[in-house]
């Protein structure tokens, strides 16, 4: 079973680190917020005396890049169903749920290489971790994200045919998920329907704790909370995604 | 020994029938083909077959044992898909480990496996290769490797040589009968190409809008139609000749999305 697991996830990590487009490409998009958001409403931020806006943004962004990569699996998922590669896969005798373990460690990872670039380039343009030892904390909320959203994009993909459909739903999921977490604005003093959207949003509380372990801050949630959530939220999903993933047909 | 039995299998794709009713049966170390036009039921059927696809109704049996699990059969059978099935990003190499390793072929054994499927294809010298500088019959060769390395008692092709030139033909069928006459592995095939199911087959079943229509070997069908040629046979049959494939549908649009 564990070479199984490790094959799927060796083929994963391959074919990312192959495609020099895929792995640099997916950097390009967090960058542009990074910078932009960063430093075009840097000013504006101190001077409402919320401190430094870089610092602030930095883990949002981060968890954006994981977020993008993690999803992006689904569409891997898609285009090996369409292509091909899948039903090589699903014909052997191997139980499925080990596929699906195996996808998603690999595709998790790869979203968690892809954060800690980000970091890395956040820490370039001057974004500063005043505590290096809380690193291995960041690295486990980093790959919680990543685990949780692989599943997502991989079981909504179990239900779907082609590639533009999965393209629409990133679109109303995606995006919102990212805008309505907290990765851009603090969520104190938040209220009304932002307020429930922030809060029924994992995401916010992926971020919620890396911004904490990161430029350490008092988490609003509660640091063991957010671990626990997103835990338990993983958990869900897989139990979900294996249901899903088992009944894929291949036609 | 049937190896595989066949009763009755039906399938229907939103009130479309597919395959409707057939019934047959392939005796150990046999070639069997399914001859039939585009559209006919072929590639439904060796889904249905693979596991792939459950039928609507009906029954197939493996080593006459009904009560064999999905896996079980599985570990049973290899199989060459219509239309490619490689992970294009990964060498030659790499795809067969992969598949190796989901066969559970030991890992002492996977290497010399490996090394022995790869030459009979001649693609050992091309082995740490990205597949995708691979030419069509090079891919297609690749995947009748691969489908080796496990040992299948059963191989099934779906249109091994669609789309490819005569003289890869050649060779893939000379790989295929060598398989067939030194392993006795029993080959199910389905083609459209006359000369194949005349040339390579034990017995033909021509199946034409999802059903069989007649089932024998090429002496039997010479004798019954009263002609030389299955093309005569099948004209008799059916009332017309065969329809002409298209050569892989996704292959342009992979081709256009650079992968």
């Amino acid at each position: 079973m564990f070479e199984i697991i490790y094959i799927l996830w060796l083929r994963q990590i391959k074919r990312h680190f192959r495609s020099k487009s895929r792995l640099v490409g997916s950097l390009g998009q967090p960058l542009l917020f990074l910078i932009a958001l960063g430093f075009g409403l840097g000013p504006m931020f101190q001077q409402a005396g919320a401190g430094n806006y870089l610092d602030f943004i930095a883990p949002g962004i981060i968890a954006m890049g994981i977020l993008f990569t993690s999803i992006f699996n689904g569409f891997e998922l898609i285009w090996d169903k369409q292509f091909g590669f899948m039903k090589e896969t699903f014909v052997a005798p191997v139980p499925r749920y080990q596929i699906l373990l195996g996808k998603t460690l690999g595709g998790a990872t790869v979203a968690t290489i892809q954060g800690i670039l980000i970091l890395i380039l956040t820490l370039i343009v001057g974004f500063t971790i005043p505590d290096l030892s809380i690193i291995p904390l960041a690295l486990i909320f980093m790959f919680l994200i990543a685990i949780f959203y692989t599943l997502v994009g991989i079981t909504i993909a179990s239900l779907l045919e082609d590639l533009q459909g999965f393209q629409l739903i990133m679109n109303f999921l995606v995006m919102p998920t990212f805008f309505l977490s907290g990765a851009i604005f603090p969520l104190e003093n938040l209220n009304g329907i932002l307020k429930l959207l922030v809060s029924v949003n994992p995401l916010s509380y992926g971020i919620d704790g890396m911004r904490s372990v990161l430029i350490n801050q008092p988490s609003i949630f509660g640091l063991s909370f957010d671990l626990i959530l997103l835990f338990s939220l993983s958990i869900v999903i897989l139990g979900v995604g294996t249901y899903l993933f088992n009944k894929i047909q291949i036609n | 020994m049937n190896i595989i039995k066949v009763e009755n299998l039906t399938k229907k794709f939103n009130g479309f029938t597919a395959v409707e009713g057939i019934s047959f049966d392939v005796s150990e170390g046999e070639i069997f083909a399914f001859l039939g036009p585009n559209g006919a039921g072929k590639s439904t059927t060796i889904k249905m077959l693979t596991t792939l696809i459950s039928p609507n109704s009906g029954k197939i049996i493996f080593n006459e044992n009904p009560k064999l699990t999905k896996n079980e059969i599985r570990d049973m059978f290899g199989i060459v898909f219509q239309d490619h099935s490689l992970d294009d990003e990964l060498t030659a190499y790499e795809n067969m480990e992969y598949h190796g390793v989901i066969y559970k072929v030991p890992k002492n054994e996977r290497k010399k496996r490996i090394e022995e499927a790869l030459k009979l294809v001649e693609l050992w010298d091309r082995k740490n290769d990205l597949v995708k500088k691979f030419s069509g019959g090079m891919k297609r060769r690749l995947e009748i490797a691969r489908s080796l390395i496990h040992y299948p008692k059963i191989l099934f092709l779906d249109e091994p040589t669609l789309g490819l030139d005569p003289q890869t033909r050649k060779k893939i069928w000379e790989q295929i009968h060598i398989m067939n006459k030194e392993k006795g592995m029993t080959i199910f095939m389905t083609t459209h190409y006359m000369e194949e199911a005349e040339k390579m087959a034990h017995r033909i079943a021509i199946i034409d809008h999802g059903k069989i229509k007649d089932m024998g070997t090429f002496e039997e069908y010479k004798e019954k139609y009263k002609t030389n040629s299955l093309e005569e046979v099948f004209l008799q049959i059916t009332g017309e000749k065969i329809r002409e494939e298209e050569p892989e549908k996704n292959y342009m649009f992979k081709k256009r999305m650079g992968r």
